[in-house]
């Protein structure tokens, strides 16, 4: 167990980076109103978001070219997006995800 | 997921997504580990920090001695994606107290947050503190045990990616994202399906340029700017 200066100033001041990014939002959307621009703005949030973190698991970057497929997430994604269409189940999506990756790793593919 | 906001209700809705939180955070541990991190620095970062990509980040800079400006501009980087899910969601808390509304934004995550948005589409657009806190909670505590375990665990498990617990993230994001795809009755599937192959394509070209954190924000920021105007012509 040790904790060096340079750790304990990391934690303290990545935390209020953090903490501050999270919470100032809060307290300007509670005493401003908000323009009709920019609530048409973040109603697209949480779809282009949630799509740009797939996007990061289902890609390989190259820096200085163009990214490849990340083949072993494809392919166990396929299963996973069955399984949601047909039980609409995000606990469902989750199991038939990691045992669709536990197979592909016990054949070594991709 | 029933309409129902109680905070017995949150912790039953955030369940499924403990998985994707279990397995990222056993494996943050396991890097935290190798990287001769104590258990005091890696519970100090999930506790205080409390931000997954940004723990890695922040941990590969400390190995490679990197300066203390360096770490807080990357974290910040990393992690202004939440300035606009905050903004986002902090939208649904208008009619709480001050005090509430910090408490909820404390501990949001990428993955509470994607929750939240799912969980209003069966509500009529409503959140309450008592389901937002019990979800945050949860997932809050379920991350800082996983990665102290994960530490704890990691000269002892060889492998940990074999029994495929990595790709619970990722089949998470899959299943909210479908989700919010086809429960989303304000913006409709058209519009989003279209936003979501322009963000795609956007992320797919900007990867080659700049790094992955800084081509997300800028994917994301393209696509809400993209949907608000294709919303125009529809």
């Amino acid at each position: 167990m040790s904790l060096s200066l340079t750790e304990l100033w990391v934690i303290l001041g990545c935390g209020a980076i953090t903490v501050l990014s999270r919470v100032l939002p809060f307290a300007f959307v509670k005493s401003l109103n908000m323009p009709a621009w920019l609530i048409s703005f973040l109603s697209f949030v949480p779809i282009t978001i949630m799509t740009a973190l797939c996007c990061e698991s289902l890609f390989i970057a190259h820096a200085g070219h163009l990214a490849s497929l990340n083949i072993a997430n494809c392919l166990a994604a396929i299963p996973a997006t069955i399984a949601g269409v047909l039980t609409k189940s995000l606990l469902m999506v989750v199991v038939i995800g990691i045992m669709a990756m536990a197979i592909l790793r016990y054949f070594s593919i991709g | 997921m029933s309409p129902s906001l109680t905070f017995r209700t949150g912790v039953r809705d955030v369940l499924p997504t403990v998985f994707g939180y279990i397995g990222v955070g056993l494996a943050f541990g396991i890097v935290a580990h190798t990287s001769h991190l104590s258990l005091l620095v890696v519970g100090g970062l999930s506790f205080v920090v409390y931000a997954g990509s940004a723990q890695f980040i922040i941990t590969s800079m400390l190995l490679l001695h990197d300066p203390l400006s360096a770490i807080f501009i990357s974290t910040f980087l990393v992690n202004s994606r939440m300035i606009l899910m905050s903004t986002s969601l902090a939208q649904y808390f208008k009619h709480e107290s001050l005090v509430r509304n910090l408490l909820i934004g404390t501990l949001v995550t990428d993955e509470t947050f994607a929750l939240a948005m799912n969980k209003q589409n069966k509500t009529n657009g409503k959140l309450s503190f008592a389901w937002q806190s019990a979800a945050n909670l949860v997932a809050y505590l379920v991350w800082g045990v996983a990665t102290v375990v994960g530490a704890i665990l990691g000269g002892l498990i060889a492998d940990p990616t074999r029994f495929g617990f990595d790709f619970a993230l990722t089949a998470m994001f899959i299943g909210l994202v479908y989700l919010q795809l086809i429960s989303d009755k304000h913006l409709g599937m058209s519009l989003q399906l279209s936003v979501m192959v322009f963000v795609a394509l956007a992320y797919y070209f900007l990867i080659a340029v700049m790094s992955q954190n800084f081509a997300l924000l800028v994917a994301t920021v393209a696509g809400c700017l993209f949907g608000m105007e294709l919303k125009k012509c529809h």
